[in-house]
């Protein structure tokens, strides 16, 4: 079976919610809107205190190249446009919205039906994303029609779709694979003819055999999209990883993938690309898993983005204690929320809770030289010395051993018998070379 | 408001830490330990509960008193090593012999680098090498094996198997004749020779190496190297000539080969960090033990050429970086 070659570890998987359904999550009572939800620059509010917004209403442009729209996710009135404290703890602008009815932009088509059959054009296809708010749903939202604008020079030949989920505890693109595989298929075939490619491979890993099952009944109706069973291994999720994977290229160090002729997209992102292109929807919602083991009902919903993260865990029977961790996406590469009032975004693919008793991490002794990171490296790199010369600060050498192509899977540090936080280490370095980097090209 | 922890990812961790591993290498040198001790009787018993009661010691006693760290003896490196010294020398030698082996190993090859993980030589090695320079004749005089014994003084000694082919070689005496007087290949594979006290057994310490590889404590690429360049290059020897240079198998399953290929070579801390390294790493042991063997002064040299071929891994690091991807 086919997988990425270097590296890799295998996390317990713990899908707790595997089974369960997606429920529609009630429209909350308010909702805050962060401006800043795509990789770029911030988007700019085109509404103010006071105004009336519909459910689908762009309330919020984005500026520049890499940056994207961003629409009302409830009907309602703009209390205020304010700084808040997002996950991380630092305050970016977002939009206050109070819930009242649920009335929608008349445009956005409600029904059921599927709606094969799309009759944009390639340019008009990129303009729809752009406008509506399409971003990458895997994580990193990176806004999706730049994806589709291939630069001059290069060729794409294949559309990756990423099934793979390897993130332990989230079951959200599971999910999605199974309830909405029809609209998936339309949505990738929609990114197929914006990308102008004739193949698209949808990488599953195979701790999900009834998605792989379902997926390719339907994919066998659909000319040129093949869906590829994958041994599970963390991370394939990574995109240098799948492709790998999938294609067997590697995407050259500092490079795109499209320089390997590849360009991946996840299957949330496809569903949402089905929705914007045939159903004039916006992207407002999405797929969010509530899980953890001391949560009675792990679940997964669709949930409006700027609901807040604490009303979910009310939701799923939650009792707080203290010293517990509470994770915005998966155990591996998620971020410990530092406040549970804080709202779903674009990129929110899970809820984690980690019992107290579960959210400390070891204690750091010291390296015995196990070469264990430097084995599950999936990059190839040497962690451990990685990790010791961003602590010393020599970020020359660490540059030189390539700590920028780091994808901060977490593997090294997951596997370290030392306990070594050795990716907390790698951060630091990355973020002190891309510095020394900027410095130099200043000159 | 209830206090949240924060921290970064990942918030997970793979069931391991240095104590497992630590733990996992004693339990595997169990069987060598139960042969030992049927072998060598109580003073084999006697010894390795100091070598590693004295070890423990001496590094607790280095941590809080001259370096003020809170003591780390609970991850079991300092027992091992005191295992694995006590393994390396004569089940006779006297017990402050053995006390300042343990000194040596602990203080000068361990702690005075800065303590776990930062030594560059193997620190059991270094105390028993230490041990054969300074005490060449308690070192080398080797106790007999019998079945069980509580007597600490009422011992056979005699040479080891090794030591029997080099002085007869020395002495002129034909290969044939001095075959007779080692034991049979059972007999040195299921250790009933003269010889250190944990090393006689190849059979129990391969038992042990399985388990090490089946815990993936450690990885085949060394002790393969290692085993098979001392094989392929005794094998040569015996080719060239066999009425001098005695037969490939019997370099397998004498001396300190198997616990040296298995255990002390595999060290983490003091060999290399990628396959491709382990393997020169393992070769050039494999080779200078064989060299040492047949053409130095010794009969034995597996000690020394792990020592020496542990001086070149930072060289080794270097040459032998992963595969990068995307490179």
């Amino acid at each position: 079976m086919k997988t990425f070659k270097i590296g890799g570890v295998h996390p317990e998987e713990n899908k707790l919610s595997a089974g369960k359904p997606i429920e529609v999550f009630p429209i909350p009572q308010k909702v805050y809107i962060p401006l800043s939800q795509s990789l770029g620059a911030p988007s700019k509010p085109v509404v103010k205190k006071g105004d009336v917004v519909k459910v689908g209403q762009m309330i919020a442009q984005g500026e520049g190249f890499i940056s994207s729209n961003i629409h009302s996710s409830v009907s309602g009135t703009v209390v205020k446009v304010e700084d808040y404290p997002g996950a991380g703890g630092y305050r970016s602008p977002a939009i206050f919205i109070d819930v009242e009815g649920d009335e929608w932009e008349e445009s956005i088509d409600r029904t059921e039906a599927l709606n094969k059959e799309c009759a944009l054009s390639p340019e008009e296809i990129v303009g729809r994303l752009k406008s509506f708010g399409i971003v990458g749903l895997g994580g990193a939202t990176f806004p999706s029609h730049v994806k589709l604008m291939v630069p001059a020079g290069k060729k794409p030949e294949f559309l990756i779709i990423n099934g793979v989920e390897c993130e332990p505890y989230l079951t959200s693109d599971h999910r999605l694979m199974m309830e909405h595989g029809e609209e998936l298929m339309v949505g990738i075939s929609i990114l197929m003819k914006g990308l102008g490619v004739t193949k698209a491979f949808i990488g599953i890993e195979n701790n999900k055999p009834d998605a792989i099952g379902h997926l390719s009944k339907l994919a066998s109706s659909w000319p040129g999209i093949e869906v590829h069973p994958l041994k599970v291994k963390y991370p394939q999720g990574g995109e240098k990883q799948l492709i790998k994977a999938l294609v067997n290229r590697e995407v050259p160090s500092g490079k795109l993938p499209i320089e390997v002729g590849c360009v991946v997209n996840n299957v949330g992102t496809a569903f949402a690309v089905y929705e914007a292109v045939q159903k004039n929807k916006p992207l407002f919602e999405r797929v969010v898993t509530v899980t953890g083991k001391s949560i009675p009902t792990p679940g997964n919903f669709m949930v409006r983005i700027g609901t807040l993260v604490s009303a979910l865990l009310v939701h799923s029977g939650f009792s707080a204690e203290d010293g517990l961790k509470v994770i915005g996406g998966g155990p591996m590469m998620g971020k410990a929320l530092t406040n549970l009032d804080v709202p779903v975004v674009k990129g929110t693919s899970g809820i984690l809770v980690m019992p107290a008793s579960e959210s400390k991490r070891m204690a750091e002794q010291s390296c015995i030289r196990c070469s264990r990171c430097t084995t599950v490296c999936p990059m190839g790199l040497e962690p451990f010395q990685l990790a010791t010369e961003s602590e010393r600060a020599f970020y020359e050498l660490a540059e030189k051993d390539r700590i920028l192509d780091c994808i901060e899977c977490g593997s090294c540090h997951y596997t370290c018998p030392s306990g070594r936080h050795l990716l907390d280490h790698i951060r630091v370095g990355k973020a002190a070379v891309a510095k020394l980097i900027r410095a130099r090209a200043a000159k | 408001m209830n206090l949240l922890t924060v921290s970064g990812s990942p918030h997970v961790h793979a069931d391991q830490s240095v104590r497992k591993i630590m733990f996992g290498v004693i339990i595997s040198l169990i069987p060598a330990m139960l042969v030992s001790f049927y072998f060598f009787g109580l003073s084999a018993i006697i010894l390795t509960l100091t070598a590693i009661v004295s070890c423990a010691l001496f590094e607790f006693l280095i941590q809080k008193y001259i370096l003020g760290n809170e003591p780390t003896i609970s991850d079991g490196s300092a027992m091992l090593t005191g295992l694995l010294l006590a393994f390396n020398v004569p089940s006779n030698l006297p017990i402050w012999m053995m006390v300042i082996g343990a000194l040596v190993s602990i203080g000068i090859a361990k702690m005075s680098f800065g303590g776990l993980g930062k030594n560059p030589f193997n620190p059991a090695l270094v105390g028993r090498v230490f041990l054969l320079i300074s005490f060449p004749v308690d070192m080398t005089s080797w106790p007999l094996p019998q079945s069980f014994s509580t007597s600490l003084t009422d011992v056979v000694t005699g040479p080891t198997p090794l030591g029997i082919v080099k002085e007869g070689l020395k002495k002129g005496d034909a290969m044939a004749d001095l075959m007779q007087q080692v034991p049979d290949y059972v007999n040195l594979l299921l250790g009933n020779m003269g010889g250190s006290v944990g090393e006689v057994s190849a059979l129990a310490l391969i038992i042990g190496g399985l388990y090490l590889l089946y815990k993936r404590i450690i990885t085949w690429h060394t002790p393969i190297a290692f085993i098979g360049s001392a094989f392929v290059f005794a094998a040569l020897l015996n080719l060239a000539n066999p009425d001098v240079y005695v037969n490939p198998f019997f370099h397998l399953v004498t001396g300190g080969l198997m616990l040296g290929a298995l255990y002390m070579a595999t060290d983490m801390v003091t060999s290399p960090m990628t396959p491709a390294g382990m393997l020169v790493f393992g070769a050039g042991c494999g080779i200078i033990t064989i060299l040492i063997r047949v053409f130095g002064v010794y009969p034995e040299g597996v000690s020394f050429a792990i020592l020496i071929m542990n001086a070149v891994v930072p060289l080794l690091n270097k040459a032998f970086k992963p595969r990068r991807f995307g490179v």
